[in-house]
């Protein structure tokens, strides 16, 4: 029990939550780090997955290229990505890391999302005299949107994970309150830490949960 | 004949180092043993609670939401977030990794065994009952086997993903591996960042093919039937009772 009171008064301390090792400014560059490399890997994974959906190839890389990074830690890349040259260029390390991280779940869904459109919706497009470019914008991706978007809530949600990873290689983020923690032997502040991130973590996926239910229809995928 | 002191690969600071392999063997060994006890450890208590917790949810189907829905918010808390929860339960220990673990493959395993149990045919539960098998027996002899490849399926990704997660443990002194990475990120000690994260790849690459061979031992009906005609309908069917851990991310 007094273990939770510290831990509250770790977090209703004004202290805690201003200047640079403070809860906002560490909120702050764990949002930027996440939305960043969600959009840097969006760009990357969803053109190829997209081009590689409609062609109906690669399919092989693109569902096992999620099972072979399962068995990379992203604690060893991190950590690799630093003691390399890059390591002198900041951020940059960190950001590559999460980027190749997220690709696989982007790649994976928006692929799969695109070679799941019913055929005969896609000849009856071309039977309309739709050309290749037409019917990606107008069939293919509108009904492959919702595992595209599952893609990315899958994406977005491991990023504020591997993003909490990044204050091992002495990254920011949320995760820094927590590695501070542990280096001041310090139980409350490490736990605060660490609901701070479970609560950052569950919030967006409950935003994706929310945007998913709540949009029309196309979006949900009810049409199928 | 011996080269000056220091010109070889570990006063170099080289990537790659026989020198580091030979003389910190000891040190690489134990490294790989403590992985492997965290590893094994978590996802056989990880094995022990998601059996029960499947049974109950399709037992008492009013049960799979909650089930379900819980294992999948322990599953979105990031690891080193929940490693540092449990801290005040279990302080810094390798029960903390472990137990932070097995939650982890909570999800992967439910799942997947109750995934499992709802794709056995209804014609084998049938014919079982028919000949008069006892609900206990039925479950044993004809529903659990039959929920084998697709348990399997989780067990492999929930497996694999403890491998690469017990390194984050170096944060409370039990990563196996990861310690050294971790010690070695602190003295920039390049053959030791690269040789354990190397030896991290090949524990979990080791650990699912002997998982495919577990999982061909006890279903050696699946064995004689892949190279008759049925083939395609097959693969596909277990295509699809794979499809439920494929659903879910990686977690970091």
């Amino acid at each position: 029990m007094s273990t939770l009171a510290a831990v509250w008064s770790w977090l209703t301390t004004a202290a805690n939550w201003s200047g640079e090792n403070g809860v906002w400014h560490r909120l702050e560059q764990h949002v930027v780090l996440t939305f960043a490399c969600l959009v840097l890997s969006a760009l990357i994974a969803l053109p190829v997955a997209l081009t590689l959906g409609h062609l109906g190839r690669g399919g092989a890389l693109a569902v096992n290229l999620a099972n072979v990074g399962r068995a990379v830690p992203t604690f060893a890349v991190l950590v690799l990505l630093l003691l390399t040259p890059l390591g002198r260029y900041g951020q940059w390390p960190t950001i590559i890391a999460l980027v190749l991280f997220a690709i696989p779940p982007l790649l994976t869904n928006a692929y799969v999302g695109m070679r799941e459109v019913d055929q005969n919706v896609v000849r009856a497009a071309r039977g309309m005299g739709m050309t290749g470019l037409q019917l990606v914008r107008r069939v293919e991706v509108p009904l492959a949107f919702p595992l595209v978007l599952t893609g990315i809530r899958i994406a977005a949600v491991q990023l504020v994970a591997t993003a909490t990873l990044a204050a091992l290689v002495g990254g920011g983020g949320l995760g820094r309150i927590i590695t501070a923690g542990f280096n001041l032997a310090s139980t409350p502040q490490v736990v605060a830490g660490a609901v701070l991130v479970a609560v950052f973590a569950l919030l967006m996926e409950a935003a994706f949960e929310l945007v998913q239910r709540r949009a029309p229809g196309w979006v949900r995928g009810q049409a199928r | 004949m011996t080269a000056p002191p220091p010109d070889d690969c570990l006063a170099r600071n080289d990537w790659i180092c026989g020198d580091y392999l030979r003389t910190r063997q000891q040190i690489l060994l134990d490294a790989v043993a403590q992985h492997l006890q965290l590893t094994l450890s978590s996802v056989a208590l990880g094995l022990v609670i998601a059996v029960p917790l499947a049974l109950l949810a399709r037992r008492r189907r009013w049960t799979a939401g909650p089930v379900l829905g819980i294992t999948t918010v322990i599953y979105t808390i990031p690891s080193l977030a929940m490693f540092s929860l449990l801290l005040p339960v279990y302080g810094l220990s390798a029960t903390l990794v472990v137990v932070g673990l097995a939650l982890y493959s909570l999800t992967l395993l439910v799942r997947n065994i109750l995934a499992g149990l709802d794709g056995v045919p209804a014609e084998a539960t049938e014919a079982a009952r028919g000949m008069g098998y006892g609900p206990m027996r039925q479950l044993l002899t004809v529903e659990l086997p039959l929920a084998v490849p697709a348990a399997m399926a989780g067990l492999r990704i929930a497996t694999v993903s403890a491998v690469a997660l017990t390194t984050v443990g170096a944060i409370v002194g039990y990563g196996g591996l990861g310690n050294l990475i971790y010690a070695g990120m602190n003295s920039f000690f390049k053959a030791q960042v690269l040789t354990a994260s190397v030896l991290c790849v090949l524990i979990a690459v080791v650990l699912d093919l002997l998982l495919l061979g577990a999982e061909r031992l006890l279903t050696p009906w699946r064995r004689t039937h892949r190279r008759t005609r049925v083939r395609g309908v097959r693969r596909r069917a277990t295509a699809a009772t794979e499809e439920p851990a494929a659903a879910v991310g990686r977690r970091a």
